[in-house]
């Protein structure tokens, strides 16, 4: 047989049909929503009088609107309100598991699928939400759907899909010290550019990404999306059933020993050829920062901004961007001060991600000229914080920690960041007012926030040295 | 939406030479607590539209009255970021019918065809020169014939092949959903499914 990648076999695995000339009609094995890209999709299946198809392999999830403080009394805000009580409706109408913000699953829907033990190896997934390549760190094949395809998925269980073209990123080597998952992710989106994945599919290879956690993998394929690709994706290994092992058993679901033997032939075969093939060096990887208004625009802690790109066009937009953040070409951003840190999301709002800015502000205080809001990624991530008492570490640095949510990521609730003020946040995303009309958003790893936040500049996380939490 | 049809579009242009464009631009998060489908237009590109206190910007090309139509020119890698399909609907409900690009991010283009909203593709100096042409003559009409997949200019003489796969293209032309025929298919997934068990 012809030798194949990960993502073929996983796909082969689920086309139901392939329609010539056109695209598969691909199986659907875990589908998750939430308030903002469902309700027109429950809307249209009502409009044709149809039920959900296998409404037990959809899950829902209010993430995106919700408030981060007094989450035991109603959500003050009319709109968001009325999106999440539909989605409350829509899911008790058609039979839907629904984790709602009082659920102690509750929290942000990439963050509680893995946590739950329902996002696994050789899956396919989807959700109405371009950062679900995440899921694509088990080994699965994970992308971001709009809501017409939420309705497919909704009334079939399938979605029509091209195979897209297929590319593996090799990072050879090991990490320098306080170089993390999230600045590995952004240094290769600085060398694609925001749309230099665009059409493919990517598998992440190599010693480095062998060495990440499952966490770390989660943040890696979570920013997939944000050089273009439909998704990403790692081949399961001892690390991946070790943790969904782990995570299942707490959730009561079950491991079975045919699924193991299974996951343990999703590897690319040796000779399978990819459309683009790339290779780094992960000594070269620094801590990073973005400096403009996409998350291509990235260079290291301690780097230039670098001069406009060739062509009229390219500079103008570039320029347009670096307007906007008030920058300029050539400018150094170490110890340029800010005035927000964000610490969350579903790229980095996991329990690790606490551990790792806990491990910086231990022992020593927040800038006072910084506002930060610290935002665990789910009902589960907020009680392990305090289960290891890590609140106590916040707190003792003058950090308080919010409830579970979306929040600044986004900013469709009440945590925005002001207009002109400078934002370091763990996101993703740092488009221009997407934390808030006029905010700036720099994006960064934890490590790097937390550094921020302490010194209420730019920093390079390595001259702070973390202090060991034990 | 079920069954939008697509044939030929004749229209004026509104030129938006802009890359990277990505959907927070297009309609802005704090705008997606709505239910249905329809209202979107209005909040289009809002943060460009009008300044912080509220008063359109009379810079921002939607709100100058010489650029009309039902047809949108947009620099490179337009529709990336966040998946949102509300992007499509306030570009539909707005009252466009085609977006012109070198370039489209992926959900971007598989929602737009899902609503009956053309992604065009054309080489990047061939947009060059569209945006050179709209700029001056506004009034420029161009020609979008799917059946033929071909992007004309008559006055300029400019006659441009465009890409779409053939099931979308088949698609927009009969007005046919995807939906229904998911729901065709019913024994075929239960099939898929019982072996999958096995
Ligand atoms: S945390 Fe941000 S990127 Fe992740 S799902 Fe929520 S809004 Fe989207």
């Amino acid at each position: 047989m012809k030798p194949r990648t990960l993502f073929d076999k996983i796909w082969d695995a689920h086309v139901v049909k392939s329609i010539p000339g056109g695209p598969d009609v691909l199986y659907i094995d875990m589908h998750y929503i939430h308030e903002v890209t469902s309700p027109q999709a429950f809307e249209g299946l009502r409009r044709r009088g149809i039920k959900v198809f296998r409404p037990a392999k959809t899950l829902a999830t209010a993430d995106h609107n919700i408030p981060t403080i007094d989450q035991h009394l109603p959500v003050k805000d009319e709109i968001a309100r009325n999106q999440i009580d539909t989605l409350g409706r829509n899911t008790r109408e058609f039979g839907i598991n629904f984790f709602g913000m009082q659920h102690e699953h509750n929290g942000i829907v990439h963050v509680l699928g893995p946590e739950l033990g329902c996002t696994r190896p050789g899956m396919t997934i989807v959700c109405g939400d371009s950062h679900t390549s995440t899921h694509g760190a088990f080994g699965s094949i994970a992308f971001g759907i709009g809501t017409s395809e939420v309705e497919m998925v909704l009334a079939s269980q399938c979605i029509l899909q091209y195979r897209p073209a297929a590319m593996r990123i090799n990072i050879s080597g090991t990490l320098k010290n306080s170089v993390t998952a999230k600045d590995l992710i952004m240094f290769i989106i600085s060398k694609l550019s925001s749309g230099g994945a665009t059409g493919y599919f990517v598998e992440y290879a190599g010693e480095a990404i062998e060495s990440l956690t499952m966490e770390g993998r989660m943040t890696v394929c979570n920013m997939s999306i944000e050089m273009g690709a439909r998704g990403g994706l790692i081949a399961p290994d001892n690390t991946t059933i070790g943790y969904v092992r782990e995570k299942s058993a707490k959730a009561n679901r079950t491991v079975t020993a045919r699924e193991i033997e299974y996951w343990s032939t999703l590897r690319t075969d040796p000779g399978a050829v990819f459309d683009k093939e790339i290779t780094f060096d992960a000594a070269e990887i620094s801590p990073m920062i973005t400096f403009g208004t996409n998350p291509g625009m990235a260079m290291p802690v301690n780097g230039t901004i670098p001069e406009p790109p060739d062509g009229e066009k390219e500079a103008a937009s570039y320029l347009k961007s670096l307007a906007y953040m008030n920058f300029s070409p050539g400018m150094k951003l170490e110890g340029h001060k800010i005035d927000y840190v964000f610490l969350g999301s579903c790229t980095n709002g996991r329990i690790e991600d606490f551990r790792a800015f806990a491990s910086v502000i231990k022992g020593r205080k927040k800038a006072d000229t910084v506002t930060a809001l610290i935002v665990p990624g789910s009902k589960m991530v907020e009680k392990q914080i305090y289960a290891e008492k890590l609140d106590r570490v916040f707190r003792e640095a003058g950090f308080e920690i919010r409830q579970p949510g979306c929040s600044s990521c986004l900013a469709m609730n009440d945590d925005k960041v002001p207009p002109g003020k400078y934002a370091v946040s763990t996101s993703n995303r740092n488009f221009e007012g997407r934390q808030g009309p006029g905010s700036r958003t720099i994006l960064a790893s934890p490590l790097t926030a937390a550094a921020a936040a302490i010194t209420g500049r730019i920093t390079n996380p390595s001259e702070i040295i973390p202090t060991n939490l034990t | 939406m079920p069954g939008v049809q697509f044939t030929i579009l004749e229209s004026t242009c509104v030129p938006l030479p802009v890359e990277n464009i990505d959907t927070d631009q297009i309609i802005p998060a704090r705008y997606l607590t709505a239910t249905s489908r329809e209202g979107f237009g209005e909040k289009l590109f809002r943060d460009w539209r009008y300044k912080p206190d509220g008063k359109p910007d009379k810079e921002f090309v939607l709100n100058n009255p010489g650029y009309k139509g039902s047809v949108l020119v947009a620099g490179r890698n337009f529709g990336c970021g966040s998946s949102r399909e509300h992007a499509v609907w306030a570009l539909y409900d707005y009252g466009f019918r085609a977006v012109i690009s070198s370039f489209f991010a992926d959900i971007f283009k598989n929602n737009a065809l899902n609503n009956g909203l053309l992604p065009v593709v054309i080489p990047p100096d061939t947009l060059e020169h569209l945006f050179m042409l709209v700029k001056k003559d506004p009034s420029m009409k161009i020609r979008i014939d799917l059946e033929h997949q071909l992007l004309e200019i008559p006055k300029a003489g400019l006659a441009v092949r465009f890409d779409i796969n053939p099931y979308k293209k088949e698609c927009l032309l009969k007005g046919l959903d995807d939906i229904d025929y998911l729901l065709s298919l019913k024994g075929e997934i239960e099939t898929f499914e019982k072996n999958k068990a096995k």
